[in-house]
């Protein structure tokens, strides 16, 4: 199993050095235009919070698995965890809140200890969309996970998880040896009790991130494919498929140096962008909240350390007024939303 | 001067060539999309067609083309290799099975 840049004490792990990496080299030059100007072209710059509907809280960088494009640089040795206090904090904002969804992540959010009694707690709120990102392997990880399918299914949590293709090789090349044969039973084990099942309320979607230095294709199209072939394979099915872009942070920016593949990455992303897509880049409608509580436009950001620009910092000062409306932070990585048909976590969005 | 004769740059300049005469460029990249449209085959059908055509034409635009849309499309490297032993199996079908005409000229020919 590979480590986290943490574990490795790689300056990448430094998110200080990420955001330099970014605006420099290629977008100092000129030779790509900043993500700002090109926004500028069609006046969309600022980009501006709308009102909240999705609020995306990751309860911890710690994860089973080190994929090897994780945005988080996950992982086994990471020990940040959210704890029961700032849970706390978060429920009151959940409960007072008009978001439709509640989406909680990580790492494997899973494995932090107060989990359970989070999902307990926030599932009394009524939020209409109650999503859990689970990377499946989590649920045959380890004998006290097993039962996760079933504490899910009382909860009504939506299930969104992680299955970069099809076959066994891909899969395992990017999320590590062993990960495709366990998520094809965690899968399995779902549809069992109901999820994933077409007409069924227990949702379970899938996403798909590219296993390399390329673009998803249509999302439509790629949904076709895993319907296909995992219901020929294995008899799974599943609801829908979110085709996601890699963003260039964390350890796909490593890999993404490390193979000397950057430049050129950077240069289909902006290729590839769709001024269409930007009206409607998730940071428009989401708040993010790190393990810590604070507040962050997107995932993304987060893990860049790019807080909102907002006088709310953090969860405990929570206040709509003051985040309505905030401009976005923004820097070169943004271009992996706008790609073609944009990407967010839900998938395409233009 | 340029040094190669080929620049992967220019495939992204393919564009250009109506600049010069935009009413056969125009039709020619009309016609091309359509060709690659959904239709009796799957569009991932006609890009592994596409990528095996491309080898034997041993196009390297080509090539960087189809190799990159087979991967975005989520067409494995096994396919891709599968699909390019059936152009190399054409391809070297095409030189042995002419292989028949210098056998009939010998043999007609030879005492
Ligand atoms: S991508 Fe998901 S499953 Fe993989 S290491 Fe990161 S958090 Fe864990
Ligand atoms: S990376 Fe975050 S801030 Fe940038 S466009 Fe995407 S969602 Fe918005």
């Amino acid at each position: 199993m590979i480590k986290s840049l943490h574990k490795r004490e790689s300056e990448l792990a430094n998110s200080k050095r990420q955001v330099e990496i970014l605006s420099n080299g290629i977008f100092q030059s000129g030779d790509l235009p900043k993500f700002k100007d090109k926004i500028s072209e069609t006046n969309q710059f600022p980009l501006k919070a709308k009102k909240l509907e999705i609020l995306q809280i990751n309860v911890g960088y710690m994860c089973n698995q080190v994929c090897e494009h994780c945005h988080v640089d996950a992982g086994p040795d990471r020990k940040e965890i959210m704890t029961r206090e700032t849970m706390k904090q978060c429920l009151e904002v959940i409960k007072n809140t008009g978001a439709h969804t509640l989406d909680l992540t990580g790492g494997a959010p899973e494995m932090n200890p107060d989990f359970r009694w989070f999902v307990d707690e926030a599932s009394k709120a009524g939020i209409k969309d109650f999503i859990v990102r689970s990377n499946l392997t989590i649920i045959r990880a380890n004998k006290k996970y097993h039962d996760l399918p079933e504490f899910f299914k009382s909860h009504n949590v939506h299930i969104v998880s992680s299955m970069p293709h099809w076959t066994k090789g891909k899969t395992d090349k990017q999320r590590g040896d062993g990960v495709f044969d366990k998520s094809i039973k965690a899968l399995q084990d779902l549809n069992a009790i109901g999820y994933g099942i077409p007409n069924s309320d227990l949702r379970l979607d899938l996403v798909y991130n590219p296993s390399g230095a390329f673009l998803p294709g249509n999302q439509a199209s790629l949904e076709k494919e895993f319907k296909k072939a995992l219901i020929d394979d294995f008899g799974i099915q599943f609801h829908n498929l979110f085709a996601i872009t890699n963003l260039p942070i964390s350890r796909f920016l490593d890999y993404l140096i490390a193979s000397e593949n950057y430049e050129d990455y950077m240069y289909s992303l902006v290729e590839a962008y769709n001024p269409a897509a930007v009206a409607n880049v998730m940071c428009t409608n989401t708040l993010s909240v790190s393990w810590d509580g604070y507040l962050y436009d997107c995932d993304f950001n987060q893990m860049l350390n790019l807080p909102v620009n907002s006088k709310a910092k953090h969860i405990s000062e929570y206040n709509e007024e003051l985040l309505e409306g905030r401009n976005i932070v923004i820097s070169q990585h943004c271009y992996g939303c706008t790609a073609g048909a944009g990407s967010s976590c839900q998938g395409s969005v233009a | 001067m340029q040094k190669t004769y080929y620049d992967p740059a220019d495939l992204k300049k393919f564009g250009k060539i109506s600049d010069w005469n935009e009413e056969l460029g125009a039709k020619f990249f009309d016609y091309y999309n359509s060709v690659f449209k959904e239709g009796n085959l799957s569009e991932r059908e006609k890009s592994l067609i596409a990528l095996a055509v491309a080898h034997t034409i041993q196009c390297p635009y080509c090539i960087d083309a189809y190799t990159g849309d087979g991967l975005q499309r989520g067409i494995t490297k096994e396919e891709m290799m599968e699909a390019l032993h059936v152009a190399a199996a054409i391809r070297g079908g095409a030189s042995l099975v002419h292989g028949v005409q210098m056998m009939n000229k010998v043999n007609k020919l030879e005492m």
